[in-house]
């Protein structure tokens, strides 16, 4: 029998525009749209792929309810076997509704699901227990090898094949766990792996410890009229002319600009130079990102105690999550030296 | 980037953002969820005066968090 696949796909991939069209409603296409024509292609007859869902990746984002259920109606009017999603690699948004899509038709319609992305997009962390998540690269470079690892993937899943490892398997960890008969006893393994661990040699554990990335909430402002606040954004908002040169995705530094003068950020003084959302907004009033304007006015009214005159920008498309944290400590450092007590950090 | 500038400062960060799971997963303490992915702190569409309040209206929540005890990641959505 052939296997019917649905693939969904956001606007870029489409091949309907890139931010202008990011949001756009979810559309139902018969057969191939884009990258599905690979798939196709590497499903050699097994599978066909018999519809393409499209939705814009800022619909998705903002509205993930409705445009989870109405993408799940035009997956469901197909009758497929699987869904197939992306791949994503490390686009935020795209990677995000890859995995929510794929979670949800694994929940509601009760098919196997597979999705692609690079190990750092956000989607990875939300959905990797709930769909089957191929490794890829950031960037779609990287379509030529993800296509094939989607396709064996799904057509074991489709055929109700043993799985290995996820590693063997080469998806990202669902975090379960198989159990079956080792020829040496616990004891013995554990003992390995400490013996290994003395000498400094590689071992791989059998239980891998989950990293929470939580901290504790810091003491709230206590007295918000004599507070100092500093204003902060990954969204791409530089002085016009973008003097640090700072990248318009994959940002490795970020800015720290003096506003101690300036009152309104305008087209004429600040700009948008982020590579991931339509720009025309922040481009014509950047104070919709970088909301400079109307917190001087109410530094002027006096419901907080002041300004800190430095704002700190950087673009947080495709940021490596190192780089976002190095970012963040080192503006840590420099607001606590500056006595800042709060700080209103905003990103799109 | 807002929980290491929380961790190194140890001050309050409020976040304001559209994708609300993505400021969960990054460990954001104090989130405001903001209007749209390209205007967050704003309403351009709702001409002048309607953008202005509506950028007053998330500041003014972001002071509210700022101003809150908070013992795990909590969303202020008034």
């Amino acid at each position: 029998m052939t296997f019917r696949v649905v693939h969904y796909i956001n606007q870029f991939y489409a091949g309907m525009g890139g931010e202008d069209t990011a949001h756009v409603a979810p559309s139902s296409r018969e057969g191939v749209v884009g990258p599905g024509l690979q798939l196709q292609n590497l499903l050699e007859g097994e599978g066909e792929v018999v519809g393409t869902i499209i939705c814009g990746d800022s619909y998705y984002g903002e509205n993930m309810e409705k445009a989870q259920a109405e993408c799940i109606e035009m997956i469901k009017a197909f009758e497929p076997d699987i869904l197939i999603a992306g791949p994503g690699f490390n686009a935020g948004r795209y990677g995000v509704a890859c995995g929510d899509i794929c979670a949800a038709a694994g929940e509601q319609l009760g098919i196997p699901t597979v999705t692609a992305l690079f190990a750092e997009n956000p989607g990875v962390e939300m959905y990797q227990k709930k769909t089957f998540i191929v490794e890829t690269t950031d960037s779609a470079r990287g379509m030529r090898k993800a296509l094939p690892n989607m396709v064996t993937l799904s057509l074991k899943l489709l055929k109700n094949e043993k799985l290995g490892p996820a590693k063997e398997e080469g998806y990202l960890s669902r975090g379960i766990r198989k159990g079956f008969f080792h020829e040496q006893t616990g004891a013995e393994r554990a003992m390995d792996m400490l013996l290994k661990k003395i000498r400094g040699e590689e071992f791989e554990t059998e239980l891998e410890m989950p990293v929470f990335k939580k901290i504790k909430p810091a003491a709230p402002v206590k007295d918000l009229s004599k507070a100092t606040i500093a204003i902060c954004t990954s969204g791409g908002i530089v002085p016009f002319g973008n003097p640090d040169h700072i990248r318009v995705s994959s940002a490795e530094k970020y800015g720290k600009y003096n506003i101690s003068e300036l009152t309104d950020l305008t087209p004429e003084n600040y700009e948008s130079i982020h590579g991931g959302y339509d720009r025309v907004y922040a481009n014509d009033n950047p104070d919709v990102v970088l909301p400079l304007d109307v917190m001087r006015e109410m530094e002027k009214e006096g419901v907080f105690g002041k300004l800190h005159e430095f704002v700190y920008c950087t673009t947080g498309t495709g940021t490596a999550v190192a780089n976002a944290e190095s970012f963040g400590q080192s503006i840590g450092k420099d607001l606590k030296e500056a006595g800042v007590d709060a700080v209103i950090l905003t990103a799109t | 980037m807002v929980r290491e500038i929380e961790n190194t400062a140890g001050i309050p960060v409020v976040q304001i953002a559209t994708i609300v799971p993505i400021m969960m997963t990054v460990g954001a303490n104090r989130i405001v969820p903001g209007v749209a992915i390209p205007h967050p702190v704003g309403d351009p569409e709702a001409g002048y005066e309607g953008d202005q309040k509506k950028r007053r209206e998330l500041l003014n929540r972001a002071f509210k968090a700022m101003t809150t005890q908070v013992d795990e990641q909590t969303i202020f959505s008034e």
